[in-house]
């Protein structure tokens, strides 16, 4: 008796939750028809930038993903760490190397700054979980997080000392200008985002399936005992994860500073927020996830601010957060994760 | 298991400190510090008086009690519940607005005076502060409810995001909310003020009776401390506990849990709505942008820092934290400026001090100042089951978590 009640109720819930679904989706639908009959051209160039934002998002929100997925853990330390390359390598390519314009050496510093700049910040991830988190592994869930704020506060301490406590302005290396198809203009830097990002995104998911090391990523991931009685060494494991995303950070930080021309210390905490609902939003430990929802929440932000029937720019972060919300209690898993059970 | 390896391994619990000794306390130092600021300061000799008002002055001791009130509720959802909320500023914020909202001149298409002691001639609803209060934690209790309902269904993580989710959007309502549809919501940046001052007792207070409002901050410190204490030893506060400590658990006991969860969600807003009343009226205004993340994040490191769960060592934490932020780090570094004859700006170090004070804290004493002996336990449970390992095995226990 007490099955049936609960089975039904189940099932109302569900069907009620598909029609609230239904709903948004139609409305969001037809709230984007109404703009791009309005504006075509606008449309198409909004677009273009939501999605460029999204796959940034997505280079950061994969860190996230990454490490939660790993350890459950949630690093709110990344999204800073994603500021401090972003200052790394306005530093290396504006200060150290000389370079402010568009040249043949330019691009050669460029690579040079992505390079190192993955380089740095995995380290800088690396150290902190060698001598924050690994301590506190089996420590109850508050410990670590806790942690993890702090170390976020640690690391905007040394940006706000590195960067000082305005917004910096840096000349970009990258090409501006657009190119315009018909009467769109992309802009360059923003085609030169998703050179960067492609590639990057399909060496992680190459290391990820096809390698050994992404092989024990995956097995530590599932059960830590039991890929350590398969010989696999887990806290290197670990360490070479939060490596892997401290290089992603790295290359979205770079990516960042290039393309806005601005650094500033308190950049991390909005963007990681962000990155992290995308994270949630896509099914966090999913990889696939990650990228899906960091490409939609950019889409979903780049419409809002930009289009002529939009609620505008100020509005940003609280669309963002609803839409988290809504996603959180409607389906806790995201959009591509799979419902787990408590274990005992 | 942890507890009976403890008592093996002969290591001793501290029995719990009575809370009659710890309330009398209280009592105690905050007369002592009533009559010491009233009667006291003002007979002696000029130099100690200025030392007084570089180190502690009277209305730090004021904003520091704000801090312990919104601590304290905290200290519900986090210590007692075992919920994290990343977005307490959001009550905080809605307290402060309850009070620029009825006991200011802001709303001056309507003319609505009750129980306050201002002039009836000036237009805004004017209400008694003791009125606003019981407003603020009834606005706070509901918000408390609206966004604890979402996060049932939510693990420990996830329910940090969402309430930081929270914490993010209702600050940017406040932001931005100058026009929404035409109707002035919160005045935007610009910020509510000022607000009336308390009225008590058919007097008003004026800007510089420190001395009324300490005695009325510490009632409702006092206030809190009390529903605390009553609420933990009672059916709430045990099912809190039992949350808490395994959740699968209490809910196997009997333990309702989504009653259980919003009642502390409910409590701790409304301690957030009471400190946010008392701000608005200690800083004589509301200002939407004061509202940010590093509020959430101090709170959390008062309560992490005295000790989650325990009343007092909450209290603790929350002076200690608010009067390092507000005089004693500038007093301290202007003291070194002057002594070294350096230039170091020593409040731009804060960010470092509550990083570096949450990781140690987390490494090194997980408990806090003054702990409470049942988190104490479960905190260092993993520990516990270390040191039954042979040391070089690392093995971690699943049944550890």
């Amino acid at each position: 008796m007490a099955g049936v009640t609960y089975k039904t109720r189940q099932l109302r819930r569900r069907n009620i939750e598909r029609v609230l679904a239904t709903l948004a989706i139609a409305g969001a639908s037809f709230w984007l028809l109404g703009n791009f009959i309005k504006s075509p051209t606008q449309f198409t160039e909004v677009t273009f930038t939501g999605l460029s934002n999204g796959i940034l998002y997505a280079l950061i929100a994969l860190g996230y993903t990454l490490v939660y997925g790993i350890i459950e853990l949630i690093n709110f330390a990344h999204g800073d760490l994603f500021m401090l390359g972003g200052l790394f390598s306005a530093h290396f390519i504006t200060l150290w190397f000389n370079q402010h314009h568009e040249s043949g050496a330019g691009w050669g510093v460029l690579l040079l700054a992505l390079i190192s700049v993955m380089i740095f910040c995995a380290v800088i991830n690396i150290a902190i979980e060698r001598f924050a988190y690994r301590r506190l592994r089996r420590a109850p869930k508050l410990a670590p997080l806790i942690t993890a704020v702090g170390m976020s506060f640690i690391l905007q301490f040394v940006g706000l000392r590195w960067n000082g406590s305005g917004q910096k302005t840096w000349p970009s290396l990258l090409p501006s200008g657009n190119l315009v198809i018909f009467t769109v203009k992309l802009p360059y830097t923003t085609l030169i985002s998703f050179a960067v990002t492609i590639p990057v995104l399909l060496a992680l998911s190459y290391i990820v399936t096809k390698t050994k090391q992404g092989k024990a990523m995956r097995a530590t991931a599932q059960d830590q005992d039991a890929s350590r009685l398969m010989g696999i060494n887990v806290n290197r494991t670990i360490s070479f994860t939060f490596g892997l995303g401290g290089a992603l950070a790295g290359a979205a930080g770079l990516l960042f500073e290039q393309t806005r021309g601005l650094t500033s210390y308190n950049l991390g905490f909005q963007l990681g927020l962000i990155a992290f609902t995308a994270a949630v939003m896509g099914g966090i430990g999913n990889l696939q996830g990650a990228v899906l929802g960091a490409v939609i929440i950019g889409l979903i932000q780049g419409w809002n601010d930009g289009l002529p029937i939009g609620l505008g720019q100020q509005w940003s972060n609280t669309v963002v957060f609803s839409i988290l919300i809504l996603l959180m209690v409607f389906k806790p898993t995201g959009l591509l994760g799979k419902p787990t059970t408590e274990k005992v | 298991m942890s507890i009976i390896t403890r008592k093996r391994s002969g290591k001793k619990q501290r029995a719990p400190l009575s809370q009659r000794t710890w309330s009398i306390g209280f009592l105690t130092l905050a007369v002592v510090i009533y009559i010491f600021y009233t009667y006291i300061v003002p007979h002696t000799p000029d130099g100690f008086q200025s030392q007084i008002q570089i180190w502690f002055p009277p209305s730090a001791l004021n904003e520091a009690l704000v801090w312990v009130i919104a601590a304290l509720g905290l200290n519900i959802v986090v210590g007692y519940a075992g919920l994290l909320d990343l977005g307490f500023v959001a009550f905080w914020a809605i307290g402060g607005y309850t009070a620029g909202w009825f006991m200011s001149g802001f709303f001056n298409q309507w003319n609505i005076h009750f129980g306050s002691e201002s002039a009836k001639v000036i237009p805004g609803i004017h209400l008694s502060f003791w009125l606003v209060l019981l407003i603020g934690a009834l606005i706070c209790a509901f918000f408390g409810i609206l966004i604890g309902a979402p996060t049932l269904r939510l693990k420990s993580d996830y329910l940090a995001i969402v309430t930081l989710g929270f914490g993010e959007i209702i600050p940017q309502i406040f932001v931005n909310g100058e026009n929404i549809h035409g109707f002035n919501l919160s005045n935007g940046t610009k910020g509510i003020s000022p607000v009336d001052s308390i009225g008590l007792l058919g007097k008003r207070l004026g800007p510089f009776d420190l001395n009324y409002k300490y005695m009325i901050f510490v009632f409702m410190a006092a206030l809190m401390v009390f529903i605390s204490l009553r609420l933990r030893s009672g059916r709430l506060g045990r099912a809190w506990l039992a949350i808490r400590e395994d959740e699968l658990a209490a809910s196997m006991m009997g333990v309702p849990l989504m009653k259980t969860k919003l009642a502390a969600y409910a409590v701790g807003a409304i301690s957030g709505g009471l400190a946010g009343v008392a701000y608005a009226t200690h800083v004589n205004g509301i200002f939407a942008e004061r509202f940010q993340f590093s509020i959430s994040i101090i709170l959390l490191a008062m309560v992490v820092l005295g000790g989650m769960g325990n009343v007092w060592g909450v209290m603790v934490g929350a002076l200690l934290i608010a009067w390092v932020n507000s005089t004693g780090l500038p007093a301290l570094g202007d003291e070194i400026n002057s002594t070294f004859n350096t230039n170091i700006n020593f409040p731009s170090y804060t960010f470092l001090i509550f990083g570096a004070l949450l990781i140690l804290m987390m490494l090194f004493r997980r408990e806090g100042i003054l702990p409470e002996s049942r988190l104490k336990l479960m905190l260092h449970e993993s520990d516990a089951d270390e040191g039954n390992e042979t040391p070089h095995d690392q093995i971690s226990e699943e049944g550890a978590m």
